[in-house]
């Protein structure tokens, strides 16, 4: 029986879709945090047969958890205070996602200056519609 | 500080008090001679638009101005591969405001991000072109006297143009504006236009094929140039092009007081016959651009003459 040990403040984000850890250790910079972060891949789960499990020990303002929400909104967020779960967050997408997806209009400006961060802003919530901030391509969720 | 990227950059009523102004301009050039005396606008150009570049020059000199600038990206250190953000850091120290044409879509918003003077969008790729908008609008208001309760005719290239994209954006803020849009099958308006910005704001509007069906109706007819890049077959663009070449016999059908607008420039959409109509407003389009970019200028800079 694999064995993590429990949090005193921090979060467990659980029920990820199995293999998609990685992914969102490096969308959440964890790798550029010093906090000990522990993740489980392909834990058993009755639900989803099987899942991903990233436990994160770090105060509750360090991290943006606003990705996820873009990500996948089915992952459970449990925030950990003193050892207890305080508060189960609802997942909902984001108003502007950085530097997630690339622009595809070959008639952008990203397109030509790669420097410049990829900007997509939620245009239309219950369409889960993104839109370039600089020549509005769509980008459907 | 402002800028002017989108045509939507504006509320309505701050697009009344520029239009006021343009309309002032209009009746009282001399008023505004000297206005910018001492002020200098850039016409960034990083690909040729003789018209539009001309227009934002003539209207700087208009207001005791000078100008500088370049008018295609061979001429300009884009060509040494500098970057969009540097070129208007740099514009900045020598200039006091800047219009800039560019090929890729959201490059003066990016001007934007990094200068220290007003940007004005001065066309982006298929994007903006948010100062022809503010021609379109002039001119309407100019001639009719209103930009509410209208039923406008948009004719041509609905997809790619772009120009009608704006415009459509633009009038859906005010009351009673009806829209037809007349267009061959393969240039229907984007579906985003329909359901984002139709359906959106509960604009009546209805899609026909052929322009004589709609001229009865019309208080505007804007044209516009179906292009024959757009057709995959020949056959279709030879059938389609002729639908839309508008000649006395078509204003025939017309309103005595309707408008014919035209972004320009035109190829042979609009039949020459029907320059000497009075309706036909698109010169005059040329001449309220002026006035509007003056007015765009003034304000933009911060500039009043009372």
């Amino acid at each position: 029986m694999l064995n993590v040990g429990s949090l005193k403040e921090g979060f467990v984000l659980d029920h990820i879709q199995a293999g998609k850890a990685m992914q969102i250790y490096t969308y959440l910079g964890l790798d550029k945090l010093d906090c000990q972060v522990a993740i489980i891949k392909n834990a058993k789960s009755s639900k989803m047969g099987r899942k991903d499990i990233i436990k994160i020990e770090c105060s509750l303002d360090v991290i943006n958890l606003d990705i996820l929400g873009f990500i996948d909104h089915n992952i459970t967020v449990n925030i950990i205070h003193n050892g207890a779960i305080v508060e189960k967050k609802k997942l909902t997408l984001p108003k502007i996602v950085y530097n997630v997806l690339v622009c595809k209009n070959p008639r952008c400006i990203t397109s030509i200056e790669q420097e410049l961060k990829q900007v997509f802003i939620l245009t239309d919530e219950e369409k889960q519609i993104y839109r370039c901030k600089y020549c509005e391509e769509k980008y459907g969720v | 500080m402002k800028h002017l990227i989108s045509p939507l950059d504006f509320s309505v009523d701050e697009l009344t008090q520029l239009l006021d102004l343009a309309s002032d301009i209009e009746k009282n050039p001399g008023k505004y001679k000297e206005a910018c005396k001492g002020k200098k606008i850039a016409t960034l150009f990083y690909e040729p638009s003789t018209r539009t570049r001309l227009s934002f020059e003539a209207a700087m000199l208009n207001l005791g101005g000078s100008v500088l600038g370049f008018s295609s990206a061979s001429s300009s250190s884009a060509a040494k591969g500098e970057s969009v953000a540097d070129t208007i850091r740099i514009i900045s120290c020598y200039a006091d405001i800047c219009a800039m044409r560019h090929p890729k879509e959201g490059a003066p918003l990016v001007a934007s991000e990094y200068s220290g003077i007003p940007v004005i969008n001065a066309g982006d790729g298929g994007h903006q072109h948010p100062t022809q908008t503010l021609t379109d609008l002039m001119t309407i208001r100019s001639l009719k006297g209103r930009l509410d309760n209208l039923t406008i005719g948009l004719c041509g290239d609905l997809k790619f143009g772009r120009t009608v994209h704006s415009l459509i954006n633009a009038l859906v803020r005010y009351q009673g504006i009806k829209f037809i849009l007349i267009s061959p099958n393969e240039l229907k308006v984007p579906e985003y236009i329909r359901e984002e910005v139709l359906q959106a704001n509960n604009i009546e509007y209805k899609e026909v094929s052929k322009l004589e069906e709609a001229m009865p109706d019309l208080d505007i007819l804007y044209m516009t140039r179906v292009q024959r890049e757009r057709f995959f077959n020949e056959e279709d663009y030879i059938r389609l092009k002729d639908s839309y070449i508008l000649d006395t016999g078509k204003m025939n059908l017309a309103k005595q007081d309707m408008l014919v607008l035209h972004p320009l420039p035109r190829v042979n959409e609009i039949s020459v016959e029907v320059d000497s109509d009075p309706r036909a407003a698109y010169f005059k389009q040329v001449q309220y651009g002026v006035y509007v970019r003056m007015a765009l200028i003034l304000t933009l800079l911060g500039i009043k003459t009372d």
